[in-house]
């Protein structure tokens, strides 16, 4: 497992592609046969909301499992997960604004103002499009490395922020035991980096 | 189990009735789990006979009764009301029962009486929702003694020509049709007259959500969301923009209980 060779890693990114697309082919199939229950819009709304956080999740486990394991593949797919996560994030705004609010662009806007939780989930969406879009060789040599990087870590903002639109979703109906499993997760994913920054600055020293 | 009743032209509003499938498998009931689909899945644990209903305080004759005796104590009337939940989407359902004032003036109430609280059943070995601390248990909601006595005021013993599911609060609860849903206490075992306003499971857990009054109105928002409008379950569907929402979810009849009343202070 330790490495992988082209073939079978080419394979294992079309096994991960497929995966990763189950649950939006489940969603557009439960669509078709209108079995999504008696408020479909809900169903749809929260269940892409959930998607874009489990691959946030999964995404921000790549480096933390491949140091651990040494599973250095792993970074191969981790623009694909990264780019899942951005596509479930759009579906799930898509919903908002198409059948929330019909494309009024202004009545979204004050939806968006108005309410603290969406405003954190707007930010959320809006800060992954620079790095959906980055996300191809060309612009990380436009970019150079080292930019590229700075850039992309602004996922330890969007991730905290898009717990926290969840979070405070749940809030006022006291369902909090689902976003502190995901506050947990993303917790010590992002502590594990800190712990390993402070680890290498104190061997250098 | 069916349940006759003669329909009560005064109270049936015109618009077309939610499918009785969606009306017992979409229901927010946290006795039965917070999830929507929870109660139709859980609630077959509730035992509904026998079941008594007390009713004490400011009365002059508090009073216990069974449920026959609740189902002979005035004439049972088909009413098709408007259901808005405070989360946005609304139904319209066939109720069965009689207005809660039948009952009231059976047991006299005091001159103190001001307020009605309603108590619903909080039985952790029918209820597996009663374990979690969502809420403060048991269920408690309340109503000023004029918006009880309101003839709109439905205690409602079935639904759809049957006796009600358990997931719709079995065998007895509340329906007070301008009001978000949240205010029709379910599957009641106590109603308490009292001088003093009651506090109510909602307000408790987040007050300034979930008012005392929560009259349904468009024009004050959760804070969470917009209340100027809902989506119809089962009607307004993808394409569909959702409907405007109606002051007193279209009672305007309750207008004159709130008169000179800011409703933006008494959501």
């Amino acid at each position: 497992m330790k490495s992988l060779s082209n073939r079978q890693l080419q394979l294992l990114k079309l096994v991960v592609f497929v995966l990763a697309a189950l649950p939006f082919l489940r969603l557009v199939y439960a669509v078709a046969q209108d079995n999504l229950g008696a408020n479909p819009l809900e169903f749809i709304t929260r269940n892409t909301g959930d998607w874009t956080l489990y691959f946030l999740c999964i995404t921000l486990a790549v480096t933390p499992l491949r140091k651990l394991l040494s599973w250095h593949w792993l970074i191969r797919l981790r623009r694909m997960l990264g780019l899942y996560s951005f596509f479930y994030a759009s579906l799930h705004f898509l919903t908002f604004l198409w059948f929330d609010h019909f494309f009024d662009i202004s009545d979204m806007w004050r939806d968006i103002i108005k309410r603290p939780f969406i405003t954190v989930g707007f930010i959320a969406f809006i800060l992954l499009l620079p790095l959906a879009i980055t996300s191809n060789n060309a612009m990380i040599r436009r970019l150079g490395g080292k930019q590229w990087q700075l850039l992309h870590r602004l996922i330890y903002l969007i991730v905290p922020l898009g717990v926290l639109h969840y979070f405070w979703m749940k809030a006022g109906k006291n369902l909090l035991l689902q976003p502190l499993i995901f506050a947990v997760i993303v917790g010590g994913l992002l502590s594990v980096r800190l712990y390993w920054r402070l680890q290498s600055k104190s061997t250098i020293t | 189990q069916k349940l006759a009743a003669m329909v009560n032209p005064a109270f049936v509003v015109m618009d077309k009735k939610t499918t009785y499938k969606d009306a017992t498998s979409y229901n927010n009931f946290y006795e039965f789990g917070t999830d929507k689909a929870d109660p139709a899945e859980t609630a077959g644990s509730l035992k509904t006979r026998p079941w008594t209903i007390t009713i004490e305080g400011e009365v002059k004759k508090p009073i216990t009764l069974d449920i026959d005796s609740l189902l002979k104590l005035a004439p049972l009337e088909e009413r098709v009301y408007r259901l808005r939940c405070v989360e946005g989407w609304s139904m319209v359902i066939p109720w069965i029962g009689y207005s809660l004032s039948n009952l009231l003036k059976k047991v006299e109430p005091t001159g103190n009486a001001r307020f009605v609280e309603f108590i619903s059943l909080a039985d952790k070995r029918q209820m597996p929702g009663v374990n979690s601390r969502v809420l403060q248990w048991p269920y408690t909601e309340g109503l000023r003694m004029d918006e009880a006595m309101h003839p709109l005021s439905l205690l409602a013993l079935g639904m759809y020509g049957e006796v009600l599911p358990n997931q719709n609060g079995a065998p007895v609860r509340l329906v007070v049709p301008w009001k978000y849903g949240f205010k029709s206490a379910k599957s009641i075992v106590k109603i308490r007259l009292t001088k003093d306003q009651p506090r109510t499971s909602w307000n408790l857990s987040a007050p300034d959500e979930y008012g005392f009054y929560s009259n349904v109105n468009p024009e004050v928002d959760h804070p969470r969301w917009s209340q100027a409008s809902e989506r119809r379950i089962g009607e307004d569907g993808f394409l569909s923009r959702k409907r405007k929402t109606l002051m007193f979810n279209g009672y305007s009849e309750v207008a004159s209980l709130y008169s000179g009343m800011d409703l933006r202070k008494n959501y």
